[in-house]
């Protein structure tokens, strides 16, 4: 629109290319500066309160208590105890990840059938962004009262005569801590699958119901191929979102389940030994590598998605 | 969307709904029913009461209302200016704001406390011992959500009209950035600064390990007294928060009819 007079302003701050290499050091860095000018604020501050505490852990992991290089709490770390809790942390995001998705996408769609102005997408929407980011606390003790061992399904399932603490079950082991987990998933779901499935045209279904498809022809051979991308993606994103989880299955296991952000919390705030705080560091790494694969594959997919849903 | 085999397909859809309508409610519920329970088998209000006269209550609220409040103030200064200046001037640069701005969903809360924790070891007792480091880092948390929300709102603007408009009629920077730009992206700044405040309200990871007493840290210590009690405080802070996002989509969903329906209909590309 006004691109001409944007070049033109910046091409006074940001010279050719092509003179870079001639100058000095120092104006090199003069002429950075002045042109990034609108963005120090923002490096600065990210490099301070994001950059330095990350470096920091990714330093900690491979030091001892003195500072000396060690690849010891990074063997630790995946030792069998440590190794058997990322286990553990993997498979529960990966149940959560994939029944949130299911279920999210069932919603979202049932969702979108209803007025779009209409109470129900409101409710929806609104309760949606509450319960995925503001769930945490507040849902574990929600879940306390209702399958807790004295909750009110628990109780009505009793009187029915089903006890299920007496089954085996508890909230507080692997089953319970991946009923609440979903209960928060779903909700994600539906704000991160939305979108995409509002980005499927009207005419590609009226295009195939002309050309003869039949309901599952369309499913099979159109909707579902553009809509696997980005439902994988969601998918990998409520997977990292589960396994980073640290409040509702703080509130809910005292240590029961081996989960990993657990024992970095108590490695860090000192219930074990003082001295392995780098432990906890090595295991933070463990994490970060876990969800930046997760993250990469996430953004691939998702540039498959534009493709056809931008 | 029309649908052409009619009833079946909105009995099916109402069917669903109700189905997760009830999913989603039997635990609130179970909270309002556990709330008002009494020794027993009685049911009454003894837990509401108490949480009035509960201490700690009012004091870790104020805490996290004024983290909350700093969270969106300080978060508002540093992005907006920020991402307005990268739409204006730098469009290059936007992916890697954008890269920046998604980082903190990579790196889980649990693992940069770990970090900060060391960093911010031998700062002065002002910033590491009260909950200005809470704010500091917040800021930080609610990057990928504030980054979505003001560059969608900027991208929907004819932001360099706007701005050549204010500027060539003798406006300074920061009057351009107060009275044209900040007005025009009205929904995007409440939204980023709503999620900013439901961020704060329920983040327990940073505040627990940092032994700081906001009103979250406050709800799982009181639960371990007094079950009651803290599910009254975590139902009524569910339904606050529910209300003002619910007022707010009541809000912005009008005004977003208004201001970009006539310039340019951007799909809403951004999540979460």
């Amino acid at each position: 629109m006004t691109a001409n007079s944007i070049t033109a302003e910046a091409g006074v701050v940001h010279p050719a290319p092509a003179a870079v290499p001639a100058r000095p050091m120092p104006k090199r860095v003069a002429a950075w500066v002045t042109g990034h000018i609108g963005l120090l604020p923002f490096l600065a501050y990210t490099g301070i309160f994001l950059g330095a505490p990350v470096f920091m852990v990714v330093l900690g992991a491979f030091q001892d208590n003195d500072g000396v290089f060690t690849t010891d709490n990074i063997t630790a770390a995946m030792s069998d105890q440590f190794g058997r809790s990322f286990v553990t942390s993997i498979e529960l995001s990966a149940l959560t990840a994939v029944l949130g998705a299911v279920f999210g996408a069932i919603l979202a769609q049932a969702v979108l059938g209803t007025k779009p102005d209409g109470l129900v997408r409101k409710v929806v929407s609104s309760a949606s962004g509450v319960l995925a980011n503001f769930g945490g606390v507040p849902l574990a003790f929600a879940f306390i009262a209702t399958l807790g061992s004295i909750g009110i399904v628990t109780k009505a399932l009793t009187a029915l005569g089903l006890d299920i603490y007496a089954g085996g079950f508890s909230l507080f082991a692997f089953t319970g801590i991946a009923i609440v987990y979903v209960y928060f998933q779903i909700p994600l779901m539906v704000i991160v699958f939305t979108p995409s499935l509002e980005g499927m045209r009207e005419q590609w279904r009226e295009a195939a119901e002309n050309l003869g498809a039949t309901k599952w022809q369309y499913w099979r051979h159109i909707a579902g191929p553009v809509l696997l991308p980005p439902f994988m993606a969601s998918l990998l994103l409520l997977f990292a979102n589960a396994f980073s989880a640290y409040a509702t299955a703080y509130a809910l296991t005292t240590g029961v389940v081996p989960l990993v952000p657990i024992q970095i919390g108590s490695l860090v705030s000192g219930n074990v030994v003082a001295d392995q705080q780098n432990l906890g560091k090595a295991l933070g790494l463990g994490m970060i590598v876990v969800v930046a694969i997760v993250m990469s594959i996430y953004n691939w997919m998702q540039r498959r998605t534009s493709r056809w849903l931008g | 969307m029309s649908a052409p085999t009619g009833k079946g397909r909105t009995v099916r859809r109402w069917l669903i709904l109700s189905l997760f309508g009830v999913y989603f409610l039997v635990p609130m519920l179970a909270s309002v029913e556990f709330s008002l329970r009494d020794v027993n088998d009685t049911h009454s209000l003894v837990s509401w009461k108490k949480l009035l006269t509960e201490p700690g209550l009012f004091e870790t609220l104020t805490t996290s209302l004024w983290v909350a409040f700093g969270t969106v103030a300080l978060t508002l200064i540093l992005m907006v200016p920020t991402v307005s200046w990268v739409h204006l001037r730098r469009p290059k640069l936007r992916k890697l704001v954008e890269g920046i701005s998604l980082l903190p969903l990579v790196i889980p809360p649990i693992v940069l406390v770990n970090g900060v924790l060391v960093v911010f070891r031998d700062v002065p007792e002002v910033i590491s011992g009260t909950p200005v480091i809470l704010v500091l880092e917040y800021v930080i948390l609610a990057l990928p959500f504030t980054y979505r929300a003001l560059d969608a709102g900027l991208t929907a603007i004819a932001l360099p009209t706007l701005v050549e408009a204010a500027r060539s009629l003798g406006a300074s920077w920061p009057a351009v950035l107060l009275r044209v730009v900040v007005p025009n992206i009205r929904s995007a700044v409440f939204g980023a600064a709503f999620l900013n405040l439901a961020l704060v309200m329920g983040e327990y990871t940073l505040a627990s390990i940092l032994l700081m007493d906001t009103f979250p840290v406050w709800t799982v210590s009181t639960g371990q007294s007094e079950a009651g009690v803290s599910v009254a405080v975590s139902l009524l802070s569910l339904l606050v928060v529910f209300l003002l996002l619910f007022v707010l989509s009541m809000v912005t969903g009008r005004r977003h009819r208004q201001v970009t329906a006539p310039i340019a209909p951007t799909p809403s590309r951004g999540h979460s």
